[in-house]
């Protein structure tokens, strides 16, 4: 069974997701980052692959991308960094990325690799539904890979139907109509969560976007199964001079 | 005019699916797609509705300034042994082709209900040509604008200003057109229910490339008629436009695609040379992929990063091209040459002083290439001259002899 739906099946919820750029603050951090998370109580990470150009992506991620690219990172040197990842990490791990650098890389080469190094789902925000529908879909089975879409405030129900019916693992929440990393207000959005409550998904939801601290966190997990945080971890780890010690703090603060 | 004509049969349009041979679509994260979707479903039924159009063409002619001049430049015509028509875009209101897209685009987004424009801008003519029609509609403008790009177009930063438009500098990245356009559509993601998101070139998710080229379409409809009063045929030997995003160039070839006797010249930025590292000739450094939410050429490190470009101009420093161009490179209906900063300085001045016209430097890219044609002395050539040079003032005289 996938390493995501094994992790809802056992704890359907407040699972926390944190997000970080891959090779970022330094190149070779990527691995020790994640088994840090896991050690301190993360239930799932999603690894950002750095773009030039992330176009949904506010300051604080587009910076840790270009420090990671400056840093040497880029798809292939990312999937060396997970070649022994298993066998030191058990929690899911998803990658987050755009499309350009993965069609560059091959996308069915992109997927063995995937699943040749643990990795179990993939966001690709700007893949269209169509195209991986009838393009990509059979390969991402192929390799037993989930892939995750996302939904916002402006979706409509039919369109959460489709959404919800193409995702595996979960479906990707967008808190508000903002790009990474905005302080929006959440408590405007009571209404939008509600509404996908109410909709009884298939696929369980984590929400995202404006997940900063353990009140956000905490909201976020009244409506849902649990939260993705991104730029607020980010900001955290950037000059850390203990990357062990600074997640540890960081995950303790989020779900106290 | 016909700017709604029916381009299914054509391989060089776009199809229903949004895309031109395998270029276009709209590679767009979630957030977009209800703004995106809307105006799939509704520009063509918007642009083909009598009064919009009415309203599209009274514009052109009373506030614009249309039909633009196709004047027979006869000494450059001597020069280079050929019947040169220049299509005179410099002398639209805002001095250059821009503006008869933002016209068209308030229009539509009038008619959406939309209540703030965003755009972004590279030479500053697009931004300029926002501004304009958000004074003229009495609409909330916000321009962005790569932070270098402020810097080397002031005139077009103040202009902006003085028509009430609020300029953000984009400051990630190259600090030029391509970061400007991601500062763009993050606005839009942040804010999609009340803005309309003009975009200045045939680039960006479909149906962008497709509406512009349709606005800009004008140009070609007036070079046909006019051409048939100068020379007894609608069809030209050559059509030549400069291409950065292609927008002029989308305008000037849109209803030559398919007259497959009249050859269509595409003049990109050589920059410093081709393969000196500082070049923006994207359809000879460029592959696939996906650049600002479309698939087309883009140049790129090999693991797909978007790299800078360099041109002298500041509205050809793009590192892709809208995806009708990419299809006309890749099925080889469309010529497509390159011209170097200097090459482009050269024809900046020999334009000046043959014919008494000061061309921006993104359409004496085009010119510069008129000495690389095989001309014969019957052949009708048309130079699509996007813009003027005022705003280009300060470079061709910091680089004068």
């Amino acid at each position: 069974m996938n390493r995501i739906d094994q992790l809802f099946q056992n704890k359907p919820k407040d699972i926390l997701n944190v997000y970080c750029t891959a090779g970022y603050p330094s190149l070779n951090d990527t691995v020790a980052i994640v088994e840090a998370l896991q050690q301190s109580g993360a239930d799932m990470v999603e690894l950002g692959m750095p773009f030039s150009d992330p176009l949904a992506d506010g300051p604080v991620i587009q910076e840790s991308s270009t420090r990671a690219i400056k840093n040497g990172m880029r798809i292939s040197v990312l999937f060396e960094q997970l070649k022994g990842l298993r066998s030191k990490v058990s929690i899911p791990l998803v990658l987050m990325g755009y499309m350009n650098p993965v069609m560059q890389f091959g996308v069915e080469n992109f997927l063995q690799k995937c699943a040749e190094t643990g990795v179990d789902g993939l966001i690709l925000p700007d893949l269209p539904m169509d195209e991986y529908e009838s393009q990509y879909k059979p390969l991402f089975e192929k390799y037993g890979l989930h892939n995750i879409f996302l939904v916002t405030p402006e979706t409509n129900e039919a369109r959460i139907r489709r959404i919800d019916g193409v995702s595996n693992g979960f479906v990707y929440a967008v808190s508000s109509s903002s790009t990474t990393g905005k302080d929006k207000d959440m408590s405007h959005q009571e209404a939008y969560f509600q509404r996908l409550k109410a909709m009884n998904l298939r696929n369980p939801v984590l929400i995202g976007f404006g997940i900063k601290d353990s009140k956000t966190f905490r909201e976020a997990c009244r409506h849902s199964n649990g939260a993705i945080i991104g730029s607020a971890f980010v900001k955290a780890i950037e000059n850390s001079a203990n990357l062990q010690a600074t997640v540890k703090e960081f995950v303790a603060g989020i779900k106290s | 005019m016909d700017i709604a004509v029916n381009t299914s049969q054509s391989k060089y349009h776009v199809n229903k699916k949004g895309y031109y041979g395998e270029f276009g679509g709209a590679y767009i994260p979630e957030m977009l797609y209800p703004n995106v979707e809307e105006l799939q479903q509704q520009y063509m039924q918007i642009i083909s509705d009598p009064s919009f159009r009415q309203e599209f063409e009274q514009l052109l002619k009373d506030y614009v300034g249309r039909p633009s001049p196709l004047y027979f430049a006869k000494r450059l015509s001597e020069k280079y042994k050929a019947k040169i028509y220049l299509k005179r875009e410099d002398l639209n209101h805002t001095g250059a082709h821009k503006v008869n897209n933002t016209i068209g685009q308030i229009l539509l987004a009038k008619r959406l209900g939309k209540k703030r424009i965003i755009a972004e801008t590279g030479a500053g003519q697009h931004g300029v040509a926002t501004a304009t029609v958000c004074a003229l509609m009495g609409l909330e403008c916000v321009v962005y604008m790569g932070s270098v790009d402020i810097q080397r177009q002031a005139p077009n930063v103040a202009r902006m200003k003085m028509l009430g438009a609020t300029v953000i500098p984009a400051t990630s990245g190259s600090k030029t057109l391509k970061d400007a356009t991601n500062e763009a559509i993050r606005d839009w993601i942040n804010n999609p229910v009340d803005t309309h998101y003009i975009i200045g070139s045939v680039v960006g998710p479909h149906p962008y490339p497709d509406m512009v080229a349709r606005f800009q379409s004008v140009i070609s409809e007036e070079i046909r008629q006019q051409l048939v009063e100068k020379t007894g045929k609608p069809d030209p030997d050559y059509v030549m436009a400069c291409v950065g995003g292609g927008s002029n160039a989308a305008g000037a070839f849109f209803h030559f695609t398919d007259a497959e006797n009249v050859k269509l010249v595409a003049v990109e930025a050589a920059g410093q040379g081709v393969n000196s590292g500082y070049s923006a000739a994207t359809s000879q450094l460029g592959r696939p992929g996906i650049i600002h939410a479309s698939k087309t050429l883009l140049m790129q490190t090999d693991d797909g990063q978007i790299v800078e470009p360099h041109s002298i101009s500041a509205g050809l420093d793009y590192p892709g091209v809208g995806p009708m161009h990419a299809n006309l490179y890749a099925t080889g209906r469309a010529l497509f040459l390159n011209a170097t900063d200097d090459e482009s300085l050269a024809a900046g001045y020999e334009l000046s002083l043959l014919e008494g016209i000061i061309p921006a430097l993104e359409s004496a890219h085009a010119l510069a290439k008129l000495k690389d044609l095989p001309l014969k002395p019957e052949d009708v050539v048309v130079v699509c001259l996007s813009g003027r040079g005022d705003k280009d003032l300060e470079t061709y005289i910091k680089h004068l002899k």
